[in-house]
């Protein structure tokens, strides 16, 4: 007697055979009606029809047909809303049943029925049960308030559940602690700023002594939780590691990996001479090994985490290659994670092993493994010059199968480590050109004729390969023809005299006869360079290339930073940070790691992220690079002066950086590289050489800043930050900060020589800017700068330049010149600089406004923790030219209205609620609205500021 | 197909991406794990011949989800006895309760076995039967009693009229040994697994001759571990009935014993329709046990016809559709080994070969852990009776390849 033959009735009438049964005074036969119908629904069939007839017999004292009804409910409430209510009396009186478990089950399915004339009903109920005396009850209810969130998040927030909640995390059961966190996790995650864990060292106590004690499923809850806390200083850090290290020997993987991510996120705090550390990291190879013996699925997610790790921090399995060998019934997914974990831990000492291995893979089945092992051979050698040769020879090897797609593989390949080792390896340019004819892969035919062009010289019958490959120039991929292009023109300048009639032919090919932008473009480039000046056109088609780098696929560093932030979480699947992919970026907050605060170390660590610095902002920060070089041509001509760069005069800079470094890009072999935007809009998109160090810097001290922000404010004279570090700028050090004084913006700098020669003929220039802030005078140093010396300047600033806006909004990017050389960074200035002191509106226009601005333009921001009352809030605002524009008492809080004007002229209206917290400190609601949304993110950085300080 | 949805109801529709996937594949063992698709993702796992998939909305470990999967199919397995789809279209009505009592809002509720055989009574014909007579119900009515308590994996009042505690030390040898005979990779996966039939609460520890040959461990949740990090014992309150105590991982930085060696010698000759194909095998290391249970299995290229052998003892057999050669050996005796040899037809015209295939070796070792691990002692405080004890060892081959 099975459960299969539910499947099996399809006859006509059954509905109402079933309401038949359901009605019948048997429970034995109404039970298995419901029975049938819960089999039913499971399949797809609609029983919907049947709602009364269930319910019915959900009054009932048997517990396993209540459970079934409850199943069928929570299916079909939805469709049938009104029907739904009927039961609701049946729950209310459930929730108060003697039986826990009859109390649990009602409010869980409560929560279930997504219905929201339902949910008011509940919240009675859910109230008493959160308090129940059984913590099976409490457990239940807690991710029920979860589940009524997300239906109805405002019914919650009004009930006071979260409040409630928030107190289960001290609940003296385990279990329910951590189902407290679960639900809060979630729930955190669509309010990404309401702040809802708020940690502190003692709830975090409470949470390491739940860890211990509660169900695999909690742990992992409770961890991820803890991996979101920032500990104060390194030994917090070093005493949650220590409570936490146990996780790592859990039977469950999941609570192994997020064990994982709480320690690599803490250890970025401890020393590195600590003992401590090393005991850590001895610690974490193991279970991350043990990870790879489990189901492969499993063993997928985890190479895709091991793979972060191993970036981060490779020493943790530089002992462990082995265990990352491919077995030929490893799943596809499996290998390909494994190879590539391979390489990263490929290093001088296993090479020989780990070439071994990428040879016997590169003879598999698998096209896609083999391919990518074949390339694994090619990241080896370039990666280990010691064993490049061995390396070169194995691909030989695997030339001479010729297996068609090993070939071709192995062509792109040697091509990379020409590159990387130019003249030591074209020996075996022979026994590639043998192969010519079966290259049938754009990449392994482009890669082919980047070498013929490149050792045109060395090559006898050059002019006829490249030729026989021209006959069918327009069947070509655009990768293919690019480079056959640049191939013949390098062979023509070696092999002048012969080749004349092959350039010509494929200058007009490119020219004329396509319609591919990028290939015209390239192809006049080269004509106009070839018939103006032979000799320059050497220079640049033939010029040294930039050296590859050696790692080309690792992850960008602060990508890198924040994916160690999400360990075991789907973006470290993916690679990518959840804001690239989780559904229309709801509640995505970045995740950096905390910096370094151990006493014994210098605060100076590079690798670190300050938090709240999203990965992008510092990429976007310094893109305008040509307008950049416009302005300092104007640097030349004299003072400063504030006004438009000469537009000739950026066009000529740009045309003399074309032929000096741009086109070094052009002579490299990666064809995407190479797109002819480069020379529709030089300025723009070359970006000479030497211009990526002070780049570099300008980038760092963006991150210094952004956590410098902070500690400026209005009347106030912050301390001032490193702009410029002596190491970047050839000696020179700037330091600085922005002040606003009775109507003066300034920007107060300090100038100090560290290198051994004396300083002069300084001139400042900034770039365009969102506000306009230029100089407003000149930079004056009046006496030459000696070594040693330091300079303390204020220059005062106007509004008045012209204005291009930057991203982020507030960066402004500054060239600074002196008898030396010209040196750029890049810095953030805090808006309250920018408050206009005229910034006070009436009441009237007040109301009348914010009713004006839409509702869409108004953003809410939390400031936690303000040391300061209403009024104190209110005078020190006001001293930063934020006026209080009037001010209400509603039910024990405080609401301020406030109102401030840019130097643009743009205003901002503010609404400042202000929660007493506890006596010392308050919690600020703010609520900014204006015509320009954008600057509200900035502007509510500068309340935090001015209030924090 | 069955489908339960937790929080809101998504489409079947879904599912289109995940058979999509599944037919790209080309087998079914290379379906990815994750699947990304507008809306969702999709997260599954292989087991038994069955796909579990779970379709998931927001940001939740993937990880997380797999476990909880596998421990969905290791619940269907032990209520049901096999995993099937078969079985679970005969129980679909209990299914869909234990995926209820497992699963809330996408938090696990109760995933031990004992906790939810408390909550849901496994179907057996002797119950079904006496359910539909008396008309009694397979739920229980009350809270389990494990749920809450700090042993949540352990309910009270357990008694048994004989008892026993048995463990059993698997030890399995992963290893790739390259054409040439050495070793390229070899370690050893371990586990304890314990079958406890005690009444009461007994607490138990265990301790090992050798406790420093475990030094990358896997515990079960009962084991305390500050007992272990101090002391090297394993002290705990077990789970009733059968459970996994330990795993563990011999590294590869210690010598791993290989107990078998493979000589080979398979070859196909250019332009002729033959090749020859002669393998045999030998004891090496196996610490004086006799090896049994061999059986070899051989993926031949795809060019393979036929295969024409004969074996010394035990027999063979080759499926020309998948191209497997599987030959069961028993076990070896060292006076005469075991060989297997003779032609490979191929398919005329075809290129020969480009690589030899590998092989694939299980066998099984009787008393013998191959780490050399041995438990010392187990001793029982906290109950009176004297319960009775026993230790089996066994050493078998997990995934062990030899190249040729």
């Amino acid at each position: 007697m099975t459960d299969s033959k539910y499947f099996t009735t399809t006859k006509k009438g059954e509905i109402f055979e079933l309401k038949a049964e359901l009605n019948s005074d048997k429970k034995e036969k109404k039970k298995e009606a419901v029975k049938k119908v819960i089999a039913s629904m499971t399949v797809g069939k609609d029983v919907s029809a049947l709602f009364p007839d269930v319910v019915n017999c959900m009054q009932t004292d048997n517990l396993e047909l209540k459970k079934l009804v409850y199943l069928y409910l929570m299916n079909y409430a939805k469709s049938q809303p009104d029907m739904a209510i009927m039961a609701v009396n049946t729950f209310v009186k459930d929730c108060e049943d003697p039986n826990p478990l009859i109390r649990a089950l009602a409010v869980r399915t409560m929560g279930c029925i997504r219905v929201d004339k339902i949910t008011e009903y509940l919240c009675e109920p859910l109230r008493k049960c959160l308090k129940d005396e059984d913590p099976y009850v409490r457990k239940t209810a807690a991710v029920c308030v979860a589940k009524l969130h997300d239906i109805n998040a405002q019914l919650v927030e009004d009930q006071g559940f979260l409040d409630t909640l928030k107190d289960l995390i001290s609940d003296s059961n385990p279990m329910v602690v951590a189902n407290a966190v679960a639900a809060l996790s979630e729930i955190a995650e669509s309010h990404p700023s309401s702040n809802l864990l708020d940690l502190n060292p003692q709830s975090i106590n409470k949470l390491l002594t739940a860890l211990n004690e509660c169900t695999e499923w909690g742990q992992i809850f409770i961890l991820d939780c803890l991996a979101n806390y920032t500990p104060k200083d390194d030994r917090e850090a070093q005493s949650i590691c220590e409570r936490v290290t146990p996780r790592l020997s859990h039977a469950n993987s999941a609570v192994v990996l997020s064990a994982v991510k709480v320690l690599m996120k803490f250890m970025e705090m401890l020393s590195k001479d600590l003992d401590y550390y090393g005991t850590l990291l001895k610690k974490l190879a193991p279970p991350l090994v043990t990870l790879l013996s489990a189901e492969p699925e499993l063993q997928y997610v985890a190479l895709r985490n091991i793979n972060l790790i191993v970036q981060k921090r490779p020493e943790v399995l530089k002992h462990e290659m082995k265990v990352f060998f491919v077995k030929y019934n490893d799943p596809i997914y499996v290998k390909l994670e494994k190879l590539d974990i391979m390489i990263r831990l490929a290093s001088q000492a296993n090479i020989a092993q780990v070439l071994a291995e990428l040879k016997e893979y590169a003879t598999e089945v698998d096209v896609d493994f083999v391919r990518k092992a074949v390339r694994a051979i090619g990241r080896c050698a370039i990666k280990v010059e010691q064993s490049a040769e061995r390396c070169v020879s194995t691909l030989l090897d695997l030339i001479q199968t010729k297996v068609n797609y090993v070939v071709q593989e192995a062509i792109v390949v040697i091509k990379d480590i020409f590159r990387k080792y130019p003249n030591k390896y074209e020996s075996v340019i022979a026994t590639l050109c043998e192969n010519l004819d079966s290259l049938d892969e754009p990449e392994a035919r482009a890669a082919m004729i980047w070498i013929v062009g490149e050792y045109a010289e060395r090559i006898d019958n050059a002019d006829e390969l490249l030729e026989s490959f021209l006959e069918g120039f327009h069947d070509e991929s655009t990768q293919v023809q690019l480079q056959l292009l640049t191939a013949i023109v390098k062979l023509f300048l070696k092999k002048p005299t012969e080749t004349q009639e092959l350039v010509q032919q494929v200058l007009s090919l490119a020219t004329q006869d396509s319609d591919n932008p990028d290939l015209r473009d390239r192809g006049y480039i080269y004509w106009r360079l070839l018939s103006t000046d032979p000799v320059a056109a050497k220079e640049v088609v033939l010029a040294e290339k930039p050296l590859i780098s050696e790692e080309t696929d690792l992850i960008e560093p602060t990508l890198l930073d924040e994916l160690i932030c999400y360990i075991g979480t789907l973006a470290s699947v993916y690679h990518k940070p959840p804001s690239a992919f989780v559904e229309g970026g709801r509640g995505v907050v970045h995740k950096s790691l905390p910096p370094r605060t151990a006493s014994s170390e210098s605060t100076e660590s590079p690798e670190t992220a300050p938090a709240g610095a999203p990965p992008g902002e510092q990429l976007d920060a310094v893109p305008t690079q040509g307008d950049l070089l416009g302005d300092l041509l104007n640097l030349d001509l004299g003072p400063p002066v504030s006004g438009p760069p000469l537009a000739a005069s950026a066009v000529q800079m740009g045309a003399v950086d074309l032929l000096g470094g741009g086109l070094d890009s052009l002579m490299g072999d990666e064809p995407e590289g190479i797109g002819a935007p480069s020379f529709v809009a030089p300025p723009a998109a070359a970006v000479p050489a030497n211009l990526g160090a002070p780049m570099g810097s300008g980038l760092s001290d963006l991150f210094d800043l952004t956590s410098g922000v902070g500690t400026l404010s209005g009347s106030y004279v912050a301390p001032k930050a490193v702009w410029l570090p002596a190491m970047k700028a050839k000696g020179l050090e700037i330091s600085g900060t922005f002040t606003r004084q009775a109507g003066t913006i300034s920007m107060d700098l300090q100038l100090t020589n560290k290198a051994l020669q004396v300083m002069t003929d300084f001139a400042i220039q900034f770039n365009r800017n969102s506000f306009g802030l230029a100089p407003a005078a000149p930079l004056q140093v009046h006496a030459p700068l000696s070594p040693t010396q330091t300079v303390e300047i204020s220059l005062p600033l106007s509004t008045a330049g012209s204005v291009m806006k930057t991203e982020p909004l507030n960066s402004l990017q500054v060239a600074v010149k002196n008898n030396i050389d010209v040196f750029y960074f890049s810095t953030l200035y805090p808006l309250h600089i920018l408050f206009v002191e005229d910034g006070k509106m009436d009441r009237q226009m007040f109301l009348a406004t914010w009713k004006d601005i839409p509702n869409e333009n108004e953003a809410q921001f939390q400031i936690r923790d303000c040391p300061l009352n209403a009024e104190a809030v209110s005078s020190r605002l006001q001293s930063s030219n934020i006026f209080t524009v009037a001010r209400r008492n509603v039910e024990g809080q405080d609401m301020l209205y406030q109102s401030l004007k840019l130097t643009n002229g743009i205003w901002v209206l503010a609404e400042l609620r202000i929660q007493p917290g506890n006596p010392s400190f308050t919690d600020l609601e703010l609520s900014l609205k204006c015509r320009a949304p954008e600057v509200s993110q900035h502007v509510y950085q500068a309340y935090e500021t001015i209030l924090k300080n | 197909m069955s489908e339960k949805h937790w929080k809101s109801v998504v489409s079947q529709s879904v599912c289109d991406y995940f058979f999509e996937a599944q037919e790209k594949a080309a087998d079914v063992e290379n379906v990815p794990p994750v699947i990304s698709t507008p809306h969702h993702y999709l997260i599954s796992i292989y087991r038994d011949k069955l796909f579990f998939v779970s379709v998931i909305q927001t940001e939740v470990p993937p990880l997380f989800v797999i476990e909880f999967l596998h421990r969905v199919a290791d619940t269907f397995q032990d209520y049901f006895g096999e995993c099937s789809e078969a079985a679970i279209k005969d129980n679909v009505v209990i299914v869909y309760e234990l995926l209820e009592e497992m699963l809330d809002n996408g938090f696990p509720l109760a995933t031990e076995s004992n906790i939810l055989k408390e909550l849901i009574k496994p179907p057996t014909i002797l119950r079904s039967v006496v359910n539909s007579i008396t008309g009694s119900s397979n739920v229980g009515d009350t809270l389990p009693t494990g749920q809450l308590s700090n042993i949540p994996w352990r309910r009270a009042g357990v008694k048994y009229t004989n008892n026993e505690a048995y463990f059993d030390v698997v030890e399995e040898i992963d290893a790739i040994i390259d054409k040439s005979g050495s070793t390229v990779f070899a370690e050893i996966q371990g586990v304890i697994d314990a079958c406890i039939k005690l009444s009461g609460m007994p607490d138990l520890s265990l301790s090992f001759m050798n406790p420093r040959l475990l030094d990358d461990v896997s515990f079960h949740p009962c084991i305390r571990f500050k007992r272990w990090e101090s002391e090297r014992v394993l002290s705990f309150i077990p789970p009733d009935g059968n459970f996994r105590l330990i795993s563990y991982r011999v590294s590869s930085q210690n010598l791993v014993a290989i107990p078998v060696y493979v000589k080979h010698s398979i070859s196909f000759k250019e332009n002729s329709s033959c090749g020859r194909f002669d393998i045999t095998i030998g004891p090496k290391q196996n610490m004086g046990k006799t090896i049994e249970g061999i059986t070899v299995t051989v993926h031949m290229p795809k060019v393979v016809l036929n295969m024409n052998l004969t074996p010394t003892q035990g027999s063979y057999t080759f499926d020309p559709v998948t191209k497997v050669l599987t030959w069961d050996v028993g076990k070896i005796t060292p006076q005469k080994l075991p060989s297997l040899k003779g032609l490979v037809n191929l398919q005329s015209g075809a290129p020969k070969p480009e690589e030899n295939p590998s092989l694939n070796i299980q066998f099984k070792i009787q008393q013998l852990a191959i780490s050399g691990l041995k438990v010392n002692r187990l001793d029982m405080y906290g109950e009176k009776y004297k319960p009775f004890k026993g230790v089996k060892y066994v050493t078998k081959a997990g995934k062990f390849q030899v190249r040729t």
